[in-house]
């Protein structure tokens, strides 16, 4: 596995990569830094995202792990450091721009539309693969139809993929958390992304769904989207993550595989106290 | 299936608009047609605004103003004479490409002034201009910084039309002359013309209630919707909000604006009652009464409060009921009194099954 240094870098962007760095990295991030006020909640970290892999980030509460997210999705500017999607720097764009790029993300505290039913919830992750604009929906001119009813019939099937097929036409407040996972679930896939960000996917869950939203996650990776995780369900990560990042006050402090992770002293002690 | 579903509303509007003007007619009490001209006009403004509030979550207590730009451009400038810069650049432009008219005045002198589609065009433009001008940075705020921005447009609207001469200080313009909307058809507060005034009037309430119940079942009226559910969301997705509360923002405006261009010819003049805050509070009001997502309930409020308060039903606490009206509804029925729309209640009335919530129970 490569590491993240700048001589990796300078190696991709030559397109001169080496036999054992054959894998492209589709996110780079490089000395990405953060700071609220005094505190650096990310600091100088670097890591790469190679195509297919899913990546986990892991850490103690208030490592940064969130924060990150935040920079890589755009909503928040970071102080120094770049981003790289598809070797196209992304930060500082807006994420709508960012999301249109191909990114798409979920939320530890499930983010829906409210006052909208599950359907047009999914619906709305349709928006950048459709076109029609203010005039075209004022008008209601016919050449939008057709597209409205594939948007309909492709977040159908978003819908079924994620078992939550039978509320699509309840309200969203009116769900179960479980369904309401699942629906946002469902609305980030739409987007048909190539990263997909999950922000705690597993909060909430018991153990049952939370091998569910594991098979789920594997079965998505299968189909050639790229996930980006932040977790606290340790099972879950050591079981489908290919490899794992660790933060801790807000500094990268390993990244590896989850076997060798599971042995880094470091790790311990900052999961367990070095007492 | 959907589509007739939309529609069907549109033609039971557009039945009872018939079928109280052949009432009117038949118990000769024409003149309540005056005042549902008025009213329907001003509902104009209250869906265009329900719509942004309602569906786009944002918040404008200046809507009074962009009606009061489109109706004083509108009634300034095909009222006041400019024989007197006939040969100046701009004016010798516009009246060689014909659009300004030439008329006799009041007292037989000679008067030159602009056409009214022209002026009506200007006026509409200029509100659009101005609300994307300003839209683009007060709708960064949100909730009470984006009420109190819009409010501040309010009244520096306001105190320009009490203020300014071109537009007839405390005595706002008079002697507007009707608008010749296709020959034969004339917006003007001409005795004669009232049924065709009520028709057009509502031929407007009808275009603006179909326009905008498309857009809201639309790509971009889903994207509104979830602006005002989860904003942040909704830019994950792809979304550029500040595009879309932009683009409805300046919709809103035009759609008050062509109110009060229409609005003026009628009265044949526009007053700095128009422009005061006291009115953008009332289409707020009205919209929260018919219950901000749902356009036919703020039409219906629309037209029973402007008809109500227009008949002089409230006497002089016109705008004190208008205001506990919107403490009331704030209070006791947030979601308004007309919740759902006339459609569902009218089906649930019949088939006494009340929809959704049993299903909702058993999930």
């Amino acid at each position: 596995m490569p590491a993240d240094s700048a001589g990796n870098k300078i190696k991709y962007h030559l397109g001169k990569a080496s036999k054992e760095d054959e894998q492209v990295a589709l996110l780079e991030i490089q000395n990405l830094n953060r700071r609220f006020g005094g505190l650096r909640a990310v600091n100088n970290v670097s890591f790469n995202v190679e195509q297919g892999m899913i990546k986990a980030v892991i850490g103690p509460n208030g490592a940064g792990k969130t924060t990150l997210f935040n920079l890589i999705a755009g909503n928040l500017p970071a102080n120094s450091g770049k981003i790289y999607f598809n070797n196209a720097q992304i930060n500082g764009r807006k994420p709508y721009q960012i999301a249109k790029q191909g990114i798409s993300r979920t939320y530890q505290n499930i983010k829906l539309f409210h006052g909208m039913t599950a359907l047009e919830n999914v619906m709305l992750g349709r928006h950048i693969r459709s076109k029609a604009g203010f005039m075209a929906g004022m008008l209601n001119l016919p050449w939008t139809w057709p597209e409205e009813k594939k948007i309909k019939e492709k977040s159908m099937e978003y819908l079924g993929l994620l078992g939550v097929a039978e509320c699509a036409d309840t309200e969203i407040s009116n769900l179960s958390f479980g369904q309401q996972r699942g629906v946002e679930f469902a609305r980030a896939l739409a987007t048909e992304p190539t990263l997909l960000l999950l922000d705690e996917p597993a909060a909430g869950l018991n153990i049952y769904e939370t091998a569910e939203i594991g098979r789920l996650i594997m079965k998505i990776r299968g189909s050639g989207i790229t996930v980006l995780l932040v977790e606290h369900d340790m099972s879950l990560v050591m079981d489908i993550s290919d490899e794992i990042v660790v933060l801790s006050f807000g500094e990268k402090i390993a990244e590896d595989i989850p076997h060798n992770i599971q042995q880094n002293e470091e790790v311990i002690r900052v999961y367990l106290g070095d007492d | 299936m959907d589509l007739l579903k939309r529609y069907i509303p549109v033609l039971f509007l557009l039945a009872v608009v018939v079928a109280i003007q052949l009432v009117t007619h038949f118990t000769e009490t024409t003149y309540y047609l005056t005042q549902l001209t008025m009213s329907a006009y001003y509902s104009v403004v209250v869906i265009g605004l329900c719509v942004l509030m309602g569906y786009g979550g944002q918040i404008s207590l200046g809507h009074a103003g962009f009606f009061a730009i489109g109706g004083y451009l509108a009634g300034a400038l095909t009222t006041h004479n400019l024989m007197t810069l006939k040969n100046y650049g701009f004016v010798s432009f516009l009246d060689k490409v014909g659009l300004l008219v030439d008329s006799k005045g009041l007292y037989g002198g000679d008067l030159l002034t602009v056409e009214p589609w022209a002026a009506c065009i200007i006026a509409v433009l200029t509100a659009g201009l101005i609300a994307f001008a300003i839209g683009g940075p007060i709708l960064k705020l949100k909730g009470h910084y984006l009420a109190m921005a819009t409010l501040g447009f309010g009244i520096i609207i306001y105190r320009i039309a009490l203020a300014s001469q071109y537009f007839g200080e405390a005595d706002g313009i008079s002697e507007v002359p009707g608008f010749k909307l296709l020959p034969g058809i004339m917006v003007s507060g001409n005795f004669g013309a009232r049924v065709s005034n009520y028709y057009i009037a509502w031929g407007m309430v009808i275009i603006a209630v179909i326009l905008l119940l498309n857009l809201i079942h639309s790509r971009v009226g889903r994207a509104l919707r979830s602006i005002h559910g989860a904003e942040e969301a909704a830019n994950a997705m792809g979304v550029n909000t500040a595009r879309y509360k932009l683009y409805i923002f300046v919709l809103s405006a035009v759609f008050a604006a062509l109110a009060g261009v229409f609005v003026t010819h009628y009265n044949g003049g526009i007053g700095p009652s128009e422009a005061g805050v006291m009115k953008s509070v009332r289409y707020v009001a009205i919209v929260a009464v018919g219950g901000m997502a749902n356009i036919w309930g703020a039409l219906i409020m629309g037209i029973v409060l402007n008809f109500l308060s227009l008949r002089g039903v409230f006497g002089s606490y016109d705008d004190a009921v208008f205001g506990v009206i919107l403490i009331v509804i704030m209070l006791f029925a947030p979601q308004g009194i007309l919740r759902i729309n006339p459609w569902q209640q009218l089906k649930s009335f019949f088939t006494a099954a009340a929809p959704k919530s049993g299903e909702d129970a058993t999930d």
